[in-house]
């Protein structure tokens, strides 16, 4: 293992990949990776998959209107490697009458952010969905651009480049230890070794409490509470009849969406778990039955499909549900990006170009708000409008 | 010598011995990453006929003995079953109630 880098950046998911290849991209040399499992076992790889502009907050909204347009849709081609990212849209359902007012508040913020989102009706709705169960909605927030790609082939992507770009990364590599003097960082000490370094990014997303410690900050610095969330998938179905993700929220903020690689449906729902420990991914018969009930009142039919495998990963979730992405002014070249609350995987292209620059122009051309995701908000008490969050 | 393009090792989803070896070959040695790539182990049968025989291929090419190599996550349910039966509007056999 290497003993010194320029920057060592802690938690391998698709922030962790993303910052890295960037860093590379920008001509940093001595760039090192540590995870401590495989890469994307935290979050990533238990995520459904889905990324969307239809946030209710201005922030929110543009950063991911810049992911969608000018990142995802290129990101194949940029990283060579197909990562299987297509716009099927997403689609909120509406079940009354108050929901279509706040549909039409957050299409005209949306619209105005240059997100084609617009209200349809149940009939265009069964249109784009052919199985819907549309009689039991009044209207949608349609969205054509939001779509979904693949959470395995976009970590083996990124990580693969900045690999070949001179990038160091090492799995099943477990952080013990941040040596701060002074208030600088002077190493990362790793069960395999010390890394000497000046510059540490916290990207360990629902173990970066436990990260801040290290460096010495309270653990509720920045006060990610881990939930469950769990997924059920279905045996694969034809192709093209839940595309796009299909969400009533007032029902439970349950979701469907049909796997863009083979076909099986994805099945959430809002089921918060708090897990006995940091490792505690066991997935609950209560989840299964809760997720199944609401996606055969979306889409009847499902009832003939058989379920072929249910999982959990956590939500890293802050209290306002929104990241914490930016500089930690305590300790000198300590930054993070971490608390994505169910949002990292769409995020990630945006935020590691972001984070990078920061680190290495001391700001980015990425329309990221970085005073609305301060991670030193929380101390202050400033909460900011909670982030949209599903399933 | 066998074609490996015609050796299916995933029956559920159709991935050959090739595609495999092509995947170690280009680095990816990690059971966890080769099965979410080429997804073995992810169809109906959850692993039970690809993941000893990927587990064999893995060990001869990396030199590992396969006792080091650890079986990824088996999840639930063990064998698929309709999402009616589990709502409870459906027999196991399919029947509706």
């Amino acid at each position: 293992m290497k003993s010194k880098a320029e920057v060592v950046i802690i938690g391998g998911g698709s922030t962790g990949t993303s910052i890295a290849y960037h860093l590379a991209k920008l001509g940093v040399e001595d760039v090192v990776l540590l995870e401590k499992n495989y890469l994307g076992s935290g979050s990533t790889f238990r995520c459904a998959s889905g990324i969307r502009a239809q946030f209710t907050d201005e922030a929110n909204i543009k950063l991911q209107r810049y992911n969608i347009e000018k990142r995802w849709k290129h990101l194949s081609e940029e990283l060579e490697y197909d990562v299987h990212f297509k716009q099927t849209g997403y689609l909120f359902l509406a079940t009354t009458e108050e929901e279509i007012e706040a549909f039409k508040q957050n299409i005209k913020l949306q619209n105005k952010f240059g997100v084609p989102t617009r209200l349809i009706t149940p009939e265009e709705a069964k249109e784009i969905v052919p199985p819907l169960n549309a009689e039991a909605f009044l209207a949608g927030a349609w969205n054509p651009e939001d779509g979904k790609a693949c959470p395995f082939r976009v970590v083996h992507a990124f990580a693969r480049k900045a690999r070949e770009m001179g990038v160091e990364i090492y799995e099943h590599t477990p952080v013990t230890g941040i040596i701060v003097e002074n208030g600088e960082i002077k190493g990362v000490k790793t069960e395999k070794g010390v890394i000497k370094t000046g510059i540490v990014v916290n990207a360990a997303n629902a173990w970066a409490p436990i990260i801040n410690e290290m460096a010495g900050l309270s653990r509720d610095f920045v006060p990610i509470k881990p939930y469950k969330h769990q997924i059920a998938k279905t045996e694969p179905i034809a192709p093209g009849q839940i595309e796009p993700l299909t969400c009533p929220p007032a029902w439970n903020d349950s979701y469907v969406i049909q796997d863009g690689e083979d076909g099986g449906v994805i099945c959430g729902t809002g089921l918060e778990k708090e897990p006995t420990s940091l490792d505690d991914v066991q997935p609950t018969y209560d989840f299964l039955r809760e997720v199944l009930k609401w996606a055969t009142r979306i889409i009847p039919a499902l009832k003939y499909v058989h379920v072929v495998r249910q999982w959990a990963g956590f939500y890293a979730k802050t209290p306002d549900s929104n990241p914490a992405i930016g500089r930690i002014q305590y300790v000198d070249e300590l930054y993070i990006a971490a608390g994505f609350s169910g949002h990292g995987f769409m995020m990630a292209p945006g935020v590691g170009e972001a984070i990078a620059e920061l680190i290495i122009k001391g700001k980015s051309k990425v329309p990221l708000d970085w005073e609305w995701y301060d991670p030193h908000r929380f101390e202050r008490g400033e909460l900011r409008s909670a982030a949209f969050q599903i399933g | 010598m066998s074609d490996k393009k015609n050796i299916i090792i995933c029956r559920c989803n159709e991935v050959t011995q090739e595609e495999i070896e092509a995947l170690i070959d280009q680095g990816v040695t990690d059971i966890e990453m080769i099965k979410r790539l080429l997804r073995i182990g992810m169809g109906p049968c959850q692993g039970r006929t690809c993941l000893p025989m990927v587990i064999s291929i893995l060990a001869r090419k990396t030199g590992k003995k396969p006792d080091e190599i650890k079986l990824p996550a088996t999840r639930i349910p063990v064998r698929p079953v309709p999402a009616g039966v589990l709502v409870g509007e459906m027999e196991s056999d399919g029947n509706e109630e």
